[in-house]
């Protein structure tokens, strides 16, 4: 068979310079989980792929260059206005060139599906706990990748040097400006002097198409290659357990999936560059420092630091000849600084507060986490109302919506909604968990209904199934925290001393709050792994509950069944 | 909270929630949502039938905010004496004036009155206080325009409020500055010249008639152009972009995930 | 169920000492002859054949097992429903046709359909994006079907090992490397170590010392514009001058630049200025010669005409949008709002100075001249700004 002689010829050639047979059949044989969240990585591999690609076309036409030139290309409109060469170059791409327009435009939609698949992923692996041990440094090289791509796409928009971008570097420049003690030598050093100067597109270049890819390649590489060797989380399930990876072989299932992928990938943006049109630089214009056009909004993942500008408040101190502009650097640095900031530490703050240092495998699911999954949900709804603020003017525009009330709405809301938000979202994973363990308590309804000799109809339930079975009674186990109070004849545990460890029960008891499973039953459909003494619930008087978790649940659920 | 819980179940507990939430959207929105204070426009004038003819219909229709003598009234409507023609013809050709409801600025709507009442009515108020004129075909006419300086001073002057195309944006206090896809290139020439509502005057002696047919040319150009990429998005920009990524790609993305993965039902009973 | 990283076995990497002595010795378990394996200058004595190798015993891989061809396959070679594989055949190799088809497409279209033009573009692009969408789209869809249709459903299992070495490796790693470290002598001599990195410190300042020249330090330029008293105001775009007498008409706006400097974007970034008309009566005046909050000097402007300038004083975006009937300058960027007739101070938005005011007068010609620089810096506020 051509299996084999293919096998015996190249194999065998490969085989003895490399010694492969055992490394490569493990690598044939790994194992990979399969769901559809655990694809959302694929989509930001395969963009930037595709970013690759086509970014390099585009370098191959690309001036970037700011020496002002004369237009007398295709475009029409603009012939005999004045602009940078990077501008008359994207013209030339977008109107000379074949294929030229497509190629952009399919860059830019990559770069769009890029960041929000980033924002998707990142959210999955939040709300799921993947980032827990042993995956912490993993979680903190995919924060670094998001901010490269951040600062990437920026560079990447602003090349062509039109009025859009241009503005935005303005802001960019302002912004750095702001900053207290080094902020003009920043700007002008970015700049090679005040704005906008002649030589920000080239050097905007050289660190979008060499410095930052090079950057992003490392750390993605960086990032598979410790999934590979840490194996892929898997979603809880029948036969899924801490110490197995459940699923189907690399080769050649995996592989087929996996290609399919970015071929519907590729597909994707292919068919967005075609029909849907994305940065129409010649309906901009060329950059010019007096021009400006409303409804100006950067690519959509800086739209946070654009509402964050929008939405501050005038507010600057002037000290003994010195400005401190609260106005500006505020706004820049303090939303996204916060967000990230908590994201880099969660993993650890997590671990602090369960005291939680085993390894984890298996995905939670986000109902059995109510605590993360409502802190998560804040700060989406933190970061979203500053991003719908960054588009105020177009709200306001087509909701018939007042501006300035747009701007009040915002400065209010990214108090008061994530807060609302924290609570809504943690009651509704309670209720979630409330309906779980009535389905493991009565079984699943069948529809058949039934009349008692009595004359009562009740409804005939069967008990869930394994699958469902295995799922609903998947648990985290949080360990309990030692004591408070030292009991008799012992030493307060080191942990749990000071005002950090009563801080640290507190938030242990909000965070290990929860409705717990019910008691396995004699038949057998309760679950099978004995958590009725779930250790996380608290304010149900069970025995194993650590001493002086005061914080008991308002009887709420007290059960209703 | 314990209150809830408990009533959960009740058969009435979905309509309850349904309600509240629409209740609580619809009020939201309506307080959000501006009504502002009715601003006015300003006519033209011209010969001496169409004058008296456009005299009755001033009359029958304008006279009860503008005034019996067009001589306006305090918080109400402006004095039209000495707007001109230009104004008068802007306002009501593009239907703003007679306007709907009292609202922070007049929308576009489709005109009261016919071109030839429309112009009579200019010619009585011009015949009242003078005025920019209305302009002619061939000072709109965009033969042998340079729209390049129409870019440059477009870009400059009209964007920051119009957007780079002319789609429009956001002003204060739910005024709004309009799209100019529909504008004919007259009404385009007569709101540079008369600045209509919130819209500032940019006279002749500022920005030349020559000066106004290159920027008309540029616009009338460039939104009558084909969208080489594809549909336009509305041409406001990455906001569109951005929710056509998520909404449109990422969803797209998910749902081919969904059939990857998707394990056979008669494999996994 | 497969089962190849049950503990123990830690891939490939551990067995790799044991290669060369069972490539030697066992020829025939690996498809080697020996003739084939003898490197130059064997380093392990020949065994005879049988005898097994030393670290046989360390591993679970033995020439036996490797050897031996699994008795049972670990995949299924067929799917379960030959029928309904048969049809998704069909529909695969459909799918994939009709790709190639398009593929086809892509490439005549990109040697018949020119561009050159707007027109021109946008056929090319519809023609080329879809042919190269449909190429993809149909790839996807023929590959997902075979994996869904074709491959048969398996589920296998893997054991994870601990994350965490063993004691042993923990403590022999341990060993390996304080050995290393003793012999090193960088623990054991201070000297050597200390003065290494006194050695390194100026090199690894040296990146920031290079990157010294990006750009000017800025000096007091911030605090200037090229504004100078008799440089004309002209009209951005059309370059002409303006006299009073032109710009007349109450609530006009317009964009203006220094004579000589319409097209220095650098200076334009802060010299660009917004001239406003009113009626007299509405600008609220200072009879002063400098700038006093929320009034508008008189000596500055010429016939109710006040220069403003236009560089947003929030991060810099040029703040166009005027509305006559308020006399607000707004700016689209953040919505900073200027009252134009009390020096425009802020009334609302992040901005938390008012746009300078430009001193302006007329020449001998009656055309609108600057009196001299701004008064205060324009723009964004900064650190040395008092």
């Amino acid at each position: 068979m051509s299996v084999d002689r293919a096998l015996e010829g190249v194999g065998g050639w490969l085989d003895d310079r490399f010694h492969g047979a055992r490394g490569v059949r493990v690598l044939l044989r790994k194992v990979f989980p399969d769901h559809w969240t655990f694809l959302l990585g694929e989509i930001i591999l395969y963009s930037f792929i595709i970013l690759l690609l086509t970014g390099t076309f585009l370098t191959l036409w690309f001036q970037p260059s700011m020496t002002q030139v004369v237009y007398h290309g295709a475009y029409v409109p603009l012939r005999g206005v004045r602009m940078s060469e990077a501008y008359a170059s994207t013209l030339n791409i977008s109107f000379d060139v074949r294929g030229g327009l497509l190629m952009r435009q399919i860059h830019h939609w990559a770069a769009d599906l890029f960041m929000a698949a980033i924002f998707a992923h990142m959210i999955r692996i939040f709300f799921t706990g993947a980032y827990r041990k042993p995956r912490e440094i993993n979680w903190l090289i995919g924060i670094t990748l998001l901010t490269l791509g951040l600062v990437e796409g920026l560079f990447g928009y602003s090349l062509p040097d039109d009025l859009l971008s241009g503005a935005g570097l303005r802001i960019l420049e302002g912004v750095m400006q702001s900053i207290p003690l080094v902020g003009t030598y920043l700007a002008f050093f970015l700049f090679g002097g005040p704005f906008p100067g002649h030589v920000i597109i080239p050097r905007l270049y050289i660190l979008h198409v060499l410095l930052i890819p090079g950057l992003i390649l490392a750390l993605v590489t960086a990032h598979l290659f410790i999934m590979f060797h840490q194996k892929h989380t898997q979603m809880p399930g029948k036969g899924r357990t801490n110490e197995n990876v459940v699923g189907a072989p690399m080769y050649p299932y995996f592989m087929a999936k996996t290609g399919a992928f970015f071929f519907f990938t590729f597909a994707v943006l292919a068919l967005a560059g075609t029909f849907a049109q994305i940065n129409p630089i010649w309906l901009y214009g060329p950059f010019n420092p007096v021009a400006m056009s409303a409804g100006s909004q950067p690519d959509f993942y800086m739209g946070m630091l654009e509402g964050a500008l929008r939405v501050m408040p005038a507010w600057q101190w002037v000290v003994f000849g010195h400005t401190f502009a609260f106005n500006v650097f505020i706004p820049a640095l303090v939303p996204l600084g916060l967000v990230f900031t908590l994201a880099a530490l969660w993993p650890f703050m997590e671990q602090w507060v369960t005291g939680d240092r085993r390894e984890h495998h298996i995905n939670d699911r986000p109902r059995n986490a109510p605590a993360r999954t409502g802190i998560g949900i804040a700060v989406v709804t933190f970061y979203g109302v500053l991003w719908a603020e960054g588009a105020n003017d177009l709200i306001a525009d087509h909701l018939d919506i007042s501006l300035y009330l747009t701007t009040w709405i915002a400065r209010v809301a990214i108090f008061v909604a994530p807060v609302l938000a924290y609570i809504i979202t943690k009651r509704i994973c309670l209720a979630l968990q409330r309906k779980d363990r009535h389905l493991l308590e009565h079984g699943v309804e069948t529809g058949i209904i039934r009349q008692l000799p009595g004359g009562e109809f009740i409804e005939e339930t069967r008990p869930v199934d394994e699958e469902a079975l295995a799922v609903l009674t998947s648990r985290t186990q949080i360990p309990p925290l030692p004591a408070l109070e030292a009991g008799e004849g012992e030493v307060q545990a080191p942990r749990m001393r000071g005002a950090m460890g009563k801080m640290r029960e507190r938030l242990y008891n909000v965070v290990t709050e929860s409705i717990p499973l019910p008691e396995p039953h004699a038949d057998g459909h309760g679950n099978g792994h004995g958590n009725g003494h779930a250790v996380e619930g608290n304010g149900h008087g069970q025995e194993s509950l650590p001493a002086g978790s005061g914080g008991a649940e308002p009887g709420a659920d007290v059960d209703q069944h | 909270m314990s209150w809830i819980t408990a009533r959960r179940r009740h058969p009435a507990a979905g309509y309850v929630v349904v309600a509240f939430v629409l209740v609580l959207i619809g009020v939201g929105y309506a307080v959000v949502t501006s009504s502002g204070n009715a601003s006015a426009s300003s006519p033209a004038a011209a010969n001496a039938a169409q004058i008296v003819r456009g005299r009755n219909l001033f009359l029958a229709t304008c006279a009860t905010c503008h005034g019996q003598f067009a001589q306006g009234q305090q918080n109400i409507a402006p004095s039209l004496i000495g707007v001109g023609a230009a104004a008068v013809d802007f306002q009501v050709s593009t239907g703003r004036m007679p306007p709907g409801e009292a609202s922070a600025e007049n929308d576009r709507k489709p005109p009261r009155f016919t071109t030839a009442e429309t112009h009579a009515i200019a010619a009585y108020i011009q015949s009242l206080g003078g005025g920019p004129p209305i302009p002619s075909a061939a000072q709109v006419s965009s033969a042998g325009a340079n729209l390049g300086l129409g870019q440059r001073l477009f870009v400059a002057n009209c964007a920051a409020c119009h957007n780079f195309v002319g789609a429009g944006g956001a002003l204060t206090n739910g005024k709004f500055a309009p799209s100019l896809v529909e504008s004919t290139p007259t009404q385009i020439y007569e709101a540079m010249l008369t600045g209509p509502e919130a819209m500032p005057v940019f006279n002749d002696l500022t920005v030349t008639p020559q000066e106004k047919r290159d920027i008309i040319a540029y616009v009338t150009q460039v939104r009558a152009e084909p969208n080489p990429g594809g549909f336009s998005l509305g041409r406001v920009g990455p906001v569109t972009e951005g929710l056509v990524a998520f909404l449109g790609l990422l969803l797209f993305m998910v749902l081919a995930a969904l059939w990857i993965t998707a394990k056979h039902r008669k494999a996994h009973e | 169920m497969s089962d190849i990283n049950s503990p123990g076995l830690r891939g490939s990497g551990d067995s790799g000492d044991q290669s060369w002595p069972e490539y030697l010795t066992s020829g025939e378990a690996h498809g080697a002859t020996p003739a084939d394996a003898e490197p130059e200058g064997r380093r392990t004595p020949r065994r005879v054949i049988g005898t097994p190798p030393p670290a046989a015993s360390r591993t679970l891989l033995t020439e036996e097992a490797a050897a031996r061809q699994p008795a049972t396959r670990e995949l299924p070679a067929e799917p379960e429903d030959p029928a309904r594989a048969k049809r998704a055949e069909r529909l695969v190799a459909a799918c994939f046709l009709l790709a190639m088809v398009a593929g086809f497409g892509f490439l005549v279209a990109y040697a018949i359909i020119g561009v050159g033009s707007i027109d021109g573009a946008w056929h090319s692009n519809l023609v080329l994006g879809t042919c190269l969408g449909l190429t993809f789209l149909l790839l996807a869809v023929g590959a997902t079907i075979w994996v869904r249709h074709l491959m048969p459903d398996v589920e296998i299992t893997e054991q994870r090992h601990l994350m965490r070495s063993d004691e042993k490796d923990r403590e022999a790693f341990k060993q390996t490397f304080t050995e290393g470290a003793d012999t090193s002598q960088f623990v054991k001599r201070p000297l050597v170590r200390r003065t290494l990195l006194a050695a390194t410190v100026p090199l690894a300042v040296a990146p920031i010392f290079l990157l010294r020249d990006l750009g000017p330090l800025p000096g007091t330029s911030l605090d200037h514009t090229v504004w100078r008293r008799g440089l004309r105001l002209l009209v951005y775009g059309t370059g002409r001058p303006i006299t009073a007498a032109e710009f007349n008409s109450p609530g006009s706006i317009i964009s203006v630049g220094p004579e000589g400097y319409l097209d220095d974007d650098d200076a334009m970034a802060k010299a660009a200025v917004t001239l406003i008309k009113f009626r007299p009566g509405q600008l609220q005046f200072t009879p002063v010669n400098h700038a006093v909050p929320n009034k508008v000097v008189q000596n500055w402007t010429v016939d109710n005409i006040v220069a403003y300038s236009k560089i947003c004083t929030h991060v810099g975006c040029p703040a166009a949008l005027y509305e006559q009937t308020t006399h607000h300058i707004l700016c689209p960027c953040h919505q900073s709002t200027f009252d134009a007739t009390e020096g425009a101070r802020v009334i609302f938005g992040p901005a938390t100075r008012p746009l300078p005011q430009l001193p302006m007068g007329v020449d001998s010609q009656g055309y609108l001249i600057a009196l001299g620089d701004f008064q205060e810096p324009v723009g964004p506020s900064f650190w040395e700004r008092s």
